[in-house]
Parts: C-alpha cells; structure tokens; sequence
C-alpha cells in the first residue's frame, strides 16, 4: 500500500448493508511508531459500535434467520464457495491490509488467505452433507419410523479473535453459517478494517442480508451487551482470558445457551486442521427427532 | 415381592457408608403417606469420598477392552428383566405411578437402555465420526436425577456413561431413591467393579455440592429449568462439561383433518402418562378452532373413564402425585388458572383421605399470556387453546421458552412433514405421543436444555477423543 492512500473509514455491516454507529462514534486506528516524539499516524477509522446497534444487529439476524435456515443445504454451500472464490481473487488485498496494519508479516498473511480460502472450500462442501453424517434413522422396537436430523440453531454471538485477524473470523464465521445459523460478530479492535472488507466479500457472494453483522469497536464495551442479550441462542467466543470465559459463559445460563469455546492459540494452529472440524459446526446445530407409526 | 430395608447408608467405592452428616431422612409412599424407609443425607465429605472412588476406578474401567465392559452392562440388563416385578412395585411404591406404568414402561425400558449401550461399549469409534481420532472417556460424571422416573432416569444416564468407559457419582431425587438404590445390588452381581458407581442420596444442597466439586469431568442432569441455570451458571469458566435435559411445556396440535379418536387417546396418553409429571408431556392443546367442541366432549367422555387410584392395582390409570410439595404446586396452578379467567373442568373423583390426589383437569377459554399456559405445571393439567391457519399454530406453538416436544395430529403426510420441521422441539410426535425408545435420541430446544439422550447422540455428551 502506497503511504498516500486513501484514508478510509471502516463503517459496520449489518443487516446487508454498511451504516455507521447509530451513536456516530468512530475509534482511529493508528500505526505504531519506533519514535516517541512523533504523533502516531493514522491509518483508519472505524466505526465505534453502541448497545443500539447490537439489538439492531440482532434483530437483522432474527430476520435473516427464517429464510436462511431453510435455504438449500446445496445453495448455502454455494455460497460459502462463492466466499472463497471472492476471497481468492482479493487475496493480494488482503494480504496488503494485513501486513499495513501491522497484523501479519508478508510471508504468514499470504498462509493466512490461503488457508481462509481453504477453509471456507471445506465447510462449503459441508453444508449437504450435515444431514446425513449428524443424522439417523433410529431402529425402535415399535412399529414406528423415527428419524433424527440437525437443524440450525437460531442466532449465534461471536467473538472471534484479533489475531490472525482473517482466518479467525473466517474459521469461526463459516461453521456457524453453513448449517443454517445467522451470526453477530463481535470484532476485535484491530481486526476491525479487515472483517469490514471481509463483509464485502459477504455482501458479494449472495450472503443473504442479516445472516452476518459484524460489530466494530471495544470488545470491553460491548461484551457485557452481547452475552446479556436474551436473542442469541449460543456463543462462540475466542479467548485466554478467564474472566472472559467465566462471564460468557455464566451469563449464558440466564437464556440456557450453548457454546463453544477455543483458546486464542497462534496463527500456526489457526493454520492448521485443528481449528476447524464437525465439532466446530454441531455445537450450533439441535438435533431433532421426529417420530410416526408404520401402519395400514 | 420386595423387601425394603429400614435405612440405606451411601454406596462408595463398592460400599455401604454411613454418612459424614450423621442424618437420614424419609421416603414416602404419596398414595399413604407411611414411610417406606430411611436413607442418608450426604455431606461435602461423602462428594469428596465418592469423587475420589470414582477418579481411583476411572483408569480400571476406561482401559478395560470394550467386549468386557459391554458383558458387564450386557449382564445389568438381563438381571433388570429377571427382577422387573421387584423393581416395578418398589418405583410404584416410592413414586406414586400406576403399577402398569412402572411394569410396561419404566422398568422394561430401563432395561432395554443398558441392552443398547452395552452394543455400542466396543463400537465407539464409529459414534466418533471424526477420522483418526480413537475415543476416550471423559473421565467422573456427576450425574443428577429427578423423581418422575427414577429407574429410567438412572439407566438413561448410567448406561451411556458407563459404555463410554466413564465413572460415576450419582444422586437420585430425594424423593424417590429406592429403586436406585436397589439397582446397586444389580451393578454388583453383573460385575460392576467397585466405585465405578457410587450413589449419594440427597437433596438440592447435596447435588449442588457435586456439580461444585472440583475432581468432577462432566455433570448430567435432568430436572427443573430454574435448577438447570443455577448449575450451568456454576460451572461456567471451569471447563466442565454439561448435559441438561430441563422443563417443558409441550404444543400438542390437533388438526380438523386428524382420526380424532386416535388423536384423543394421544392426548390422554401426552398428559396425564405419569400424572402429567412428565418434562416432554403434552401439556397445551392446540386445537383447530372448527372441532373444539367435538374434540373437546370427546375428551371429558374419555377422561370420565379413567380410573385414579391404588398404584399397585393394574387397573389404574392415574396414581398419586409424588409429593406433598408437587401437589401445592399443581394446586397453586389451578386457582391461578381460574383466577386469570379460564375454564376449569375435571374429571369426577372422591380422593381417599391420605395420599397426595389430582384428577384430570382442562382449562379451556385458555389464553397464551396466561401462567397455566406459560409455564410448566407438571401435573394432569390440560389447557386447551384454538387456532384458525397451521401458522397460527406454529406460532402458537413456538411462542414458548421451553423447547422439549411437541406433538402434531393430521391425516397429510406433508402437513406433517411442513409443520414437524417449524416447530422448535427436539422431539416431534406426529400421530402419537410420549413414546421413548433407547435407541431415539431425546432432548431438548432452548431452556429446555441442551445434549441428546438415547441413541447414537445420546453417546456424545461421554465420550471425548484422543
């Protein structure tokens, strides 16, 4: 990135599109500087999400929610593949936002696209097969056929993590998705410019309006907000901080919510086929079994 | 039939330990209200000793090969049968339930249960469904049970857990312990080593003294809504692990197109099974506005029918009300019903002078911001409210915290099919109701908790990966 770009303001994506705060607060991101006696230098702003737009988040998702978790399996994987096409052929973008901001050096930002492209390739081609691998015909002893299969859970809080900014957003974003969930993504901070970009690619791809809405801003603001909120039916949340946890987690059991957490880890084990796997996807699935008698 | 001891100690490490307390309490038959026997109140000290027990017998049992573990669980089953009758009075005894109940259903599904995890003891590598990963147990379940079923409820969580290779601590309902504690000398004589089960008989501050211990890897439980979050909130940030299978307030929908006499008897079978203390019962009526009243004479001439009375006499279809507490319960949402202004109507009945007794009740003129339709009653009552389109229905159905089942009556098969996937229930009986099978997973949506018992699913919440 040349040193005369654009100053550009990083705004939130919600509901489909990309309004500021409704609070019209803003946070500057600002690039680290070696010396003490020069003002750092800008290098963005992004938006300093409220409360207002998280329960306006919410209920984006809400709406999102109905149509999305009926969608095709067939369709949603599409589009999840859709995603990593996008991202492939903006992948020197990010590469380049990574490594201005300060997030990456040349060499692991280029792993870091790499892999998110792989890892939405991988959950796209879930999105069919749900179903059967998570689902069973049951063999009661009655004369009934009984059958049980996921569904997708409703809305889901996320806290990705703030580094990699890239590959943790996408390896938390695309399991809760591609069984049907809508997600409100709590962005870290400095991950703010690329999950804003990332949002393009949403926006692009035929992500249904509503079915991602990423919140930009302090995580301390927001997340007492978040884990009080009675409207997400689970949490993902990325974190080494035990109080974190503790409160995610605790606040979770006022609504009975499910969860899953995983450590902050390294952008290696982000990399690697550890993060990401069915359990990442069935924590934010219900399983339901349904039963009818067999007779004449 | 049965013999019944005076007073139970607690069961650790394959012994019968008098309690660091020093207490024993009671337990009732509710259709008398005469003690049947005395059993120990468990103190920190006996959790910390039955923990312990646990965490020394986990390496034995977890690294027996799977064909052994499985003859073991294979052998709780087959001793279940040859002692059904025993079992059958003695959870009819201590828990109110009609003797046919406790002889057809309880009992023999119990059984059934230990049958179908002890295939599975050395086939878990196919319930992992994650490729070159070998399956572990997850180490001391502290598993807690409530008092509607007490065998069932016991085999439900034993079962899983003790295939997956696990330990456990178990505390049966306070209420209602016997039949567990009869269940030790079953675990015994197939084998069970000592202090792979160990049974602490308590009540709420014993179990919440086990959900805080800290040498417990998972804890399960089955019970009420509210005790359901005072355990999740505990246990958050401690890594624990949880599985909870919480309150309901099942949508019973009954479409103009269903077989009404069948959908009636599924109706009387959805409620008033187990006097209505039943989390997935069907307790709200949604019933399509043009058969109301057909439905609704159909089903006071079925309910004047039934007979409630002597658990241990097989013709009876209603027992007692398990306890003095649950029955003030019931009772508090009968008044209120009628005070926020809906019909009540029950079945005529001379209750005897002792013993806890309910008939059936309806509430029609039932409005949805009403309490009796709001929130779990747990007893053998039926509010009844009508609907015009299925997504009148569907909503109706969903407008609830609760998510455990929900029943549908109609002769479509894509009605079925369309309505099944809307509503937000992990279990969906179409043309029946309450039907339980080991192999059929069972849980719950939103705050009725989360995890799946029975089935391939139900193995899930016990087994960890290497």
């Amino acid at each position: 990135m040349s040193s005369d770009h654009v100053h550009k303001t990083y705004k939130l994506y919600l509901g489909g599109g990309f309004p500021r705060s409704e609070s019209g607060r803003s946070l500057k991101i600002e690039r680290p500087t070696r010396s003490t006696n020069r003002s750092p230098r800008i290098l963005a702003q992004i938006a300093r999400a409220s409360r207002k737009d998280l329960r306006g988040a919410v209920e984006a998702a809400q709406k999102a929610f109905g149509p999305w978790s009926k969608a095709k399996p067939m369709l949603r994987g599409q589009i999840l593949y859709r995603m990593a096409e996008m991202l492939d052929s903006r992948g020197r973008e990010f590469e380049d936002l990574l490594v201005s901001f300060g997030l990456s050096d040349r060499r692991q930002a280029r792993l870091e696209v790499e892999v998110s492209c792989n890892r939405l390739l991988w959950y796209a081609g879930w999105a069919d097969k749900l179903g059967q691998v998570l689902g069973t015909v049951n063999p009661v002893s009655g004369p009934y056929f009984d059958f049980s299969s996921p569904e997708a859970m409703g809305v889901v809080a996320v806290y990705p993590g703030e580094k990699p900014a890239l590959l943790s957003l996408v390896s938390t974003l695309a399991p809760v998705i591609v069984g049907g969930n809508c997600g409100v993504f709590l962005v870290p901070y400095e991950a703010g410019p690329i999950a804003i970009t990332f949002a393009e690619i949403l926006a692009t791809s035929d992500v249904p309006g509503g079915v991602c809405n990423f919140l930009t801003g302090t995580r301390d603001e927001l997340l007492t907000h978040f884990v009080m909120h009675r409207g997400f039916q689970a949490n993902f949340l990325v974190s080494d901080d035990p109080r974190e946890i503790k409160l995610v987690e605790y606040e979770a059991a006022d609504h009975v919510k499910r969860g899953k957490t995983v450590p902050l880890g390294t952008p290696a084990l982000w990399r690697s086929p550890a993060c990401q796997g069915l359990d990442w996807i069935s924590p934010f699935l219900e399983i339901k079994t349904t039963w009818h008698p067999i007779g004449l | 039939m049965v013999q019944i001891k005076d007073r139970y100690r607690l069961y650790i490490g394959g012994e019968w330990v008098a309690p660091s307390t020093r207490q024993y309490f009671p337990t009732y038959d509710p259709s008398t209200e005469e003690t049947l026997a005395e059993v120990a109140k468990a103190g920190p000290r006996d959790i910390d000793k039955a923990v312990r027990a646990a965490r020394r017998a986990l390496p034995a049992w977890a690294g027996m090969k799977g064909a052994a573990r499985a003859r073991v669980l294979f052998a709780i089953a087959r001793i279940l049968q040859e002692r059904a009758r025993e079992f059958a009075i003695l959870e009819t005894l201590d828990n109110g339930k009609p003797i046919r109940e406790s002889r057809d259903i309880d009992i023999p599904l119990a059984a059934a249960h230990f049958f179908y995890y002890a295939g599975w003891t050395d086939k878990l590598e196919y319930a992992l469904r994650e490729p070159g990963h070998k399956p572990a147990p997850v180490g001391v379940c502290g598993q807690i049970i409530p008092w509607n079923f007490p065998l069932l409820m016991a085999a439900w969580k034993l079962a899983p857990a003790l295939a997956c290779g696990n330990t456990v601590v178990l505390k049966p309902a306070e209420t209602s312990p016997l039949t567990c504690l009869l269940l030790v000398e079953v675990l015994e004589e197939a084998g069970v080593p000592p202090g792979v089960v160990n049974i602490l008989t308590g009540a709420g501050e014993t179990g919440a003294a086990l959900v805080a211990h800290e040498g417990v890897d998972k804890i399960a439980f089955t019970g009420s809504t509210e005790v359901g979050k005072a355990i999740q909130a505990k246990i958050a940030g401690t890594g624990k692990r949880l599985t909870l299978e919480l309150g309901g307030k099942g949508a019973h929908l009954v479409f103009e197109d269903a077989a009404l006499d069948q959908a009636v008897e599924g109706i009387v079978r959805g409620i008033f099974f187990n006097q209505g203390q039943v989390c997935c019962a069907g307790s709200r009526l949604l019933v399509e506005e043009s058969i109301e009243n057909t439905l609704l004479e159909l089903l006071k001439r079925r309910l004047s029918t039934l007979r409630i009375g002597a658990p241990l006499d097989k013709n009876t279809d209603l027992g007692a009300i398990h306890s003095k507490e649950q029955m003030t319960r019931v009772r508090s949402y009968l008044e209120s019903g009628q005070d926020e202004g809906a019909v009540l109507w029950q079945a005529f009945f001379e209750a005897p002078k002792k013993g806890f007794w309910c008939p059936p009740c309806l509430f029609s003129k039932v409005t949805p911001s009403m309490k009796i339709a709001r929130e779990e009653i747990f007893g053998p009552v039926l509010t009844i409210q009508t609907f015009r389109t299925p997504q009148e229905a569907i909503a109706l159905a969903n407008n609830s915290n609760y998510g455990l089942s929900a029943g549908v009556w109609t002769d479509k098969g894509s009605k079925i099919f369309a309505l099944s996937k809307q509503l937000r229930a992990g279990v969906v009986w179409a043309n029946t109701f309450n039907q339980f099978d080991p192999a059929s997973p069972f849980g719950g949506y939103k705050e009725s908790g989360f995890g799946r018992e029975g089935g391939l699913h139900g193995l899930l919440p016990y087994l960890a990966r290497r």
